[in-house]
């Protein structure tokens, strides 16, 4: 299993989540080290996002820890997981339609310390990483692209600094360059900025970039390793390639 | 023409009338898609609140009492904002989601008040502060000893129901005392006098006179129109209205407070009714049903103008206006002598007040058949989606 040479940032202990009364989750174990990146494989409909929805609070477990740092995060509503150092780039990428990418990107400094009172300076990195964002700030986030949402959802993530980047299938539904851009841009923020990834993914070149993968299968974890480990058996058998 | 053209503005200032009473709407219903049928009685509420700082400002006379509408006008935001947080919080908030069971608790929220106004007294408020107050400690002592039991709902519910009756045994009490079981207000309606600077004419325009009144409350709701704009556009706080009320859980997955951002977008929806009612009290006397002659014609606003589009509500207020005061009033007979006869049947059948609105109504319906969304539908790849 994982070296413990990191320090642990996100453990995630027997987790338990229902929709209604179908069981979702089943005793779900997780844990994330600090500048790693995680990734979780699994056919569609096993409980990936639900996962993720879970972590950031969206979802309540029925039962089960979430420990993130020192603190517990079992009970906090997802604003105050945002501020915590949590940043969330959902499936839908959830970009808020009628206001301009500009204030889309602003928003996404209100888990900073301060919020949007102390912070409206929107780190110019952000367009190196992503410079189509900076041709469209006074668009609207609604009548962007599949793929420039998704980079806009990412560079919002991005501006909270967040110390853990959950990230629900980046490349579903877009071209390939700029899945390749998107790639570029989770790499380098690791590497400038040493923090950690959950990645959910299907795209085979963007899975073998993580450190660690966890297979899942009907809402529970099968198997999990290095990803240099993962064997292309393991691969057919969770990846709808 | 110059009557037409008065007729005009008069109709103006009935528009302003409802865009002032729509604006706050148009935050509560057409942002938060909340329909709070209690509006109305927040409007009464607001002109309540001038009738009380008229009284207290009375005394004083002179150039002091001429400033008193400055001061309801602030107060009466302040109070109506912070009753629509108290609603917002209690209630509303376990409802989102849920349109038809708002309609219902906010249709009983407006009964209480207009009653609440109608019975108010010294003895009712002592009485109601008791029982909130053991209600409350009740709770408190409730959730120290048996929180964690699966009974505490049941029980904390008991608790309130037991300090209910002990505070209507203590408003029965209190009233036993004469001074103060007299109402504050009762069921009849009330009067405000405009002060001094508002009453008479501002001057002509040609041969048209501009009365004080009605100009100032055309600029006043143009003013709270801008501000409401700046604050909805601009501001950080207006950013995280619109993120919420656009997509609740990616904002919340943000770092916004979603439920204090609900509080606030609430509050400012009802401060802006409070002061509507403020400038109301200046066209005429006032009662506890006031609020029932407004809140259709609101809704009706916003539904004209585009559901969450400020400038479809400025629009559609002031055309509902000018069509029920040039109809209305029968002003285009007088114009227009030379009708035929068919068409003067027509607008004679129509120029009363209530048959103008029915005319108001017919346009409204016959409008939506063609523009289903609304004079300025929200447009774009999201709307599609």
């Amino acid at each position: 299993m994982s070296p413990t040479s990191a320090q642990t940032l996100l453990q995630v202990s027997d987790l338990n989540v229902y929709y209604g009364e179908s069981h979702i989750l089943r005793n779900v174990d997780l844990t994330i080290h600090e500048g790693k990146m995680v990734c979780l494989i699994g056919r569609n409909g096993v409980g990936k996002t639900t996962f993720l929805k879970t972590v950031i609070g969206l979802l309540q477990q029925r039962s089960g820890t979430i420990n993130y740092q020192d603190g517990q995060l079992t009970t906090q509503p997802p604003y105050k997981r945002a501020r915590a150092g949590i940043g969330y780039v959902s499936q839908g990428r959830d970009i808020i339609p009628q206001v301009t990418v500009k204030e889309n990107l602003l928003l996404g400094m209100e888990a900073l310390p301060g919020g949007l009172e102390k912070n409206r300076h929107i780190d110019p990195l952000i367009f190196d990483l992503f410079p189509i964002l900076e041709k469209f700030l006074k668009r609207k986030g609604g009548d962007l692209s599949g793929g420039q949402q998704q980079q806009l959802a990412i560079a919002r993530a991005l501006l909270g600094k967040p110390k853990l980047l959950l990230l629900d299938e980046p490349t579903e539904g877009i071209q390939p360059s700029i899945i390749l851009d998107i790639e570029h841009a989770v790499k380098r923020i690791m590497k400038e900025t040493g923090i950690s990834v959950l990645l959910v993914e299907q795209h085979l070149h963007f899975v073998r970039q993580s450190d660690f993968y966890y297979a899942m299968q009907r809402g529970g974890i099968v198997s999990s390793g290095e990803t240099n480990q993962l064997s292309d058996d393991v691969i057919k058998e969770f990846l709808t390639v | 023409m110059e009557l037409f053209f008065s007729q005009i503005l008069d109709g103006l200032s009935i528009g302003s009338v409802l865009l002032l009473a729509a604006t706050g709407l148009a935050i509560v219903f057409g942002l938060m898609g909340v329909i709070n049928l209690a509006h109305g009685e927040f409007m009464m509420l607001g002109a309540y609140v001038t009738y009380v700082v008229q009284s207290a400002f009375k005394p004083m006379g002179g150039v002091i009492f001429e400033l008193y509408f400055p001061v309801s006008l602030i107060l009466a935001f302040i109070v109506t904002a912070l009753v629509g947080v108290l609603l917002e919080r209690t209630l509303i908030r376990k409802l989102y989601g849920r349109p038809l069971e708002t309609l219902l608790a906010t249709w009983g929220v407006s009964l209480i008040l207009i009653q609440l106004i109608r019975s108010v007294s010294t003895a009712m408020l002592l009485g109601i502060i008791v029982g909130v107050v053991v209600g409350y400690l009740f709770s408190k002592l409730l959730a120290a000893k048996f929180s964690a039991k699966p009974f505490f709902t049941y029980l904390n519910g008991l608790g309130w129901a037991i300090s209910i009756g002990i505070g209507l045994v203590a408003v029965n009490l209190f009233d036993k005392i004469r001074p103060l079981a007299k109402p504050w207000f009762g069921p009849r309606n009330i009067d405000v006098t405009a002060p001094k600077w508002l009453q008479g004419s501002w001057g002509m325009i040609g041969t048209i006179e501009l009365p004080g009144l009605r100009i100032f409350i055309i600029l006043l709701s143009a003013l709270l129109l801008l501000a409401t704009y700046w604050f909805l556009t601009k501001s950080v706080w207006g950013l995280r209205i619109r993120a919420v009320t656009q997509n609740r859980q990616m904002s919340n997955c943000l770092g916004i407070p979603t439920d204090r951002v609900d509080s606030i977008t609430f509050g400012i929806g009802s401060g802006l009714a409070g002061v509507a009612g403020c400038a109301i009290t200046l066209l005429g006397s006032v009662g506890p049903n006031l609020g029932a002659a407004y809140i259709v014609s609101c809704f009706m606003v916003i539904v004209l103008g585009g559901v969450g589009n400020l400038l479809g509500t400025v629009l559609a207020s002031l055309l509902l206006g000018i069509i029920q005061s040039v109809i209305g009033s029968g002003t285009l007979l007088t114009i227009f002598p030379n009708m035929p006869m068919a068409a003067k049947g027509v607008i004679e059948f129509f120029a009363t007040t209530s048959m103008s609105l029915v005319l108001v109504f017919i346009f409204i319906i016959v409008f939506l058949q063609f523009r289903p969304n609304g004079m300025f539908p929200q447009k774009g790849r999201s709307v599609d989606a």
